[in-house]
């Protein structure tokens, strides 16, 4: 696999699809076991909040590389309705749907970077990357 | 002035051996050089079968009919032909029928001809395609339904101790299943310790965490005790870095361990019988 790839996130077997994608992109940079289970993992909460809140959009994985480093970036993107207040969206247990509200702080803790842009009735963009080290 | 559909049939009648010849040789030679099995090959019997068909078609009464092209129809099925396949098998017949036609210089506008074709041949066709699809359907939901049988199951291991070993993807659906079988396993086994067993589990995300913590507390609401086992070492750091808070949760690392807790919490140990040699 070269360069980006994509799954739209229809429903929960996208997920799954995504998941797969990523955890094997993330064994071909040669990421080791945590790290996979943190890029699936973080694969995971992005596109279950598209599945869950903007019926539907979708998730591109990307081998990246900057001087020397290597490293994989995951794009989560939606034409759902936005998040009003990304602030609070980020603190840890906030949720509109009875979850646990620990979905998009935890992908911050679990990646190296971390990106949100959202306008209410537009969409949200998650962008996170995880460099190989 | 064209030939209508009385015609068409009746034409079909006159030199259905020819057609038919035609037919099953074209078939089977476009199909060779993919596949050369026997049973890949169109006989003589189910071409033959379709020609009736349609030649009868117009005799018969209604639901006669209909019962003939259904039995057509599932042999048909019963050939495990791809979709496509039974598609190019039947529109070469149409081919076919149509070439004839124009070859004996039948009167008439072709295209008109061919709308007649397609009057005679669609019922039947039609009827093949749900016929296929609804054994498909079939298929796919007694596999959903042995998937469904497998995605949650209590083992009791001990008078009041049962497993529930998870193995693969956990979706809504399975969750709330999850949740029902805990609960019905602790009244029917009247167990007082359940074992959840997530080693087989490829991703613990924050909805997992949700339905495992969720079962936990209904467990305890039943009365009794559950205890997580077979969290691997990556999926422990990604629950930290998620944040989750599992800390009202037994857990132990193996089942084998979970066991050993759970015989413990219900008064009784495994011991062995004097020395082993
Ligand atoms: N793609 C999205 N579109 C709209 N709202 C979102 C999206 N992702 C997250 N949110 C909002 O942010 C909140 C927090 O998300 P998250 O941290 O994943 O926790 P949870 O999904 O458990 O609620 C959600 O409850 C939801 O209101
Ligand atoms: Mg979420």
């Amino acid at each position: 696999m070269d360069g980006q790839s994509c799954v739209m996130i229809m429903n929960e077997w996208d997920i799954v699809a995504a998941r797969q994608l990523g955890r094997h992109a993330a064994k071909e940079l040669g990421f080791g076991a945590v790290d996979q289970a943190r890029i699936t993992t973080a694969i995971s909460e992005l596109a279950r909040n598209i599945y869950h809140y903007a019926n539907g959009g979708k998730i591109y994985i990307d081998k990246i590389e900057e001087k020397e480093k290597k490293g994989i970036k995951i794009t989560a993107s939606d034409h759902g309705p936005g998040i009003p207040d990304i602030r609070k969206a980020m603190e840890d247990g906030f949720t509109t749907s009875g979850g646990l509200g620990a979905g998009l702080p935890g992908v911050k803790r679990l990646m190296d970077e971390f990106y949100i842009d959202s306008k209410t009735g537009e969409g949200t963009v998650v962008q996170v990357v995880k460099w190989l080290r | 002035m064209s030939l209508k559909i009385s015609g068409i049939v009746e034409f079909i009648r006159m030199h259905r051996d020819e057609i038919m010849k035609d037919w099953i040789d074209r078939f089977n030679k476009a199909d060779a050089q993919s596949i050369s099995a026997e049973s890949d090959q169109i006989d003589q019997a189910i071409a033959a079968e379709y020609v009736n068909i349609l030649i009868e078609w117009s005799k018969n009464k209604e639901d006669e009919f209909s019962r003939k092209i259904h039995e057509f129809s599932k042999r048909i099925v019963q050939l495990d032909w791809p979709m496509d396949k039974i598609a190019q098998c039947l529109h070469t017949f149409e081919k076919i029928l149509f070439a004839k036609l124009l070859e004996k210089q039948i009167p008439g506008d072709p295209l008109e001809l061919l709308s007649e074709i397609e009057k005679v041949t669609s019922p039947v066709n039609r009827e093949v395609f749900l016929q296929y699809t609804s054994s498909y359907e079939r298929t796919i939901n007694l596999q959903k339904m042995a998937l469904q049988e497998l995605s949650a199951p209590l083992i009791p291991v001990f008078d009041s101790i049962t497993v529930m070993p998870l193995i693969g993807t956990i979706d809504t659906d399975r969750a709330k299943r999850i949740m029902e079988n805990l609960l019905k396993g602790v009244v029917k086994y009247r167990s007082e310790v359940v074992l959840i067993d997530i080693t087989g589990v490829p991703v613990v995300d924050t909805m997992v965490a949700h339905h495992i913590i969720q079962a936990a507390e209904a467990v305890r609401l039943v009365g009794a005790k559950s205890l997580l086992v077979g969290i691997r070492p990556e999926i422990a750091q990604t629950i930290v870095n998620l944040g989750i808070d599992l800390s009202q949760i037994t857990t132990k690392n193996t089942l084998q361990k979970g066991i050993e807790a759970a015989l413990e919490m219900t008064n009784r140990k495994i011991v062995s019988m004097g020395e082993r040699r």
